[in-house]
């Protein structure tokens, strides 16, 4: 456990937290970035607005990051750009099928206690651990 | 154009968030899910303090019949377990495995400028476009649409 970091972890679970509610209660959206994402996919659904909005509102508190704490991108260990491309596909794909990722099904969807959104939890945290052990440990963490 | 700003400032402020917990780091993402490895848990401490702030929100949510600046909530109503939530949870998580990114990760780490999580963030698009070809494959043809239709999340 040499890496774990509980402070700045539970803090900035605590800030994703506020702004989640902030958009649930003012506007009353749940707060699912594969569904905001999607909705710039295909922007005929209804709606885009808010979905563009708060995607540049991540670019900007990205960009924030980059001035301000450039260690949120110390990206070492990252995967090849193959591996990545395959990753990004499963990724879009399967939240669409799923209707969520950690966000919409972790955060928001576990704490308003719906049980669509915990047996997704449980599977995508079970599905990634099962690739990650393949990877670090039958195929020695380089893919 | 109230609503519109406390979108921006939800995404600017959920992206701080991404940033300080370390979740933009797909190493830190990836150490929490080598559970035989060398475990790192840091991110269960983020889904626990998400999940302290927003399930009181959501206390605040039932008690009242509308959001602050619009007309109504717009929850996902569905309650059944499907086959195509479990294998679209899963597809997704061997992607989120293989990577160390998922969705908000990923649209922050863009600022970085790295050509990785743009090529990333390309591929999930194209993910998500697919995902909608199908299914409008599947209208066409007059078969029974069993992929996902509206979302949780």
């Amino acid at each position: 456990m040499q890496n774990f970091t509980p402070l700045s972890s539970l803090g900035g679970g605590i800030i994703i937290g506020l702004a989640a509610s902030t958009l649930l209660l003012f506007n009353g959206k749940i707060a699912g970035i594969s569904d905001i994402f999607a909705g710039l996919v295909y922007p005929a659904r209804t709606d885009t607005g808010w979905r563009v909005s708060f995607i540049l509102g991540m670019l900007s508190g990205g960009l924030l990051l980059r001035l301000w704490y450039p260690r949120a991108f110390d990206f070492g260990g990252l995967r090849s750009i193959g591996a990545l491309a395959i990753a990004g596909l499963l990724v879009g794909f399967g939240t669409r099928l799923g209707n969520g990722c950690t966000s919409g099904h972790g955060v928001c969807g576990v704490s308003r206690l719906s049980t669509r959104s915990a047996v997704a939890t449980i599977t995508f945290i079970a599905s990634g651990a099962a690739v990650v052990f393949v990877v670090n440990h039958m195929l020695g963490g380089s893919i | 154009m109230k609503r519109l700003g406390i979108s921006f400032f939800a995404g600017f402020v959920f992206a701080i968030g991404l940033g300080v917990s370390g979740m933009t780091r797909p190493s830190k993402v990836i150490g929490f899910l080598d559970f035989t490895g060398a475990w790192d848990p840091s991110l269960a401490l983020v889904m626990i303090g998400a999940m302290m702030i927003y399930f009181a929100a959501w206390r605040i949510r039932l008690r009242s019949s509308a959001p602050i600046l619009a007309a109504a909530f717009s929850i996902p109503e569905r309650k059944s377990v499907s086959g195509a939530l479990v294998a679209g949870a899963a597809i997704f998580g061997v992607g989120w495995g293989l990577s160390g990114f998922c969705p908000g990760p990923a649209i922050t780490s863009l600022a970085s400028g790295r050509l990785p999580v743009l090529v990333f963030t390309a591929a999930m698009a194209l993910g998500v476009y697919l995902h909608g070809a199908i299914q409008k494959l599947r209208l066409t043809a007059g078969r029974p649409v069993s992929l996902a239709g509206y979302a949780d999340s």
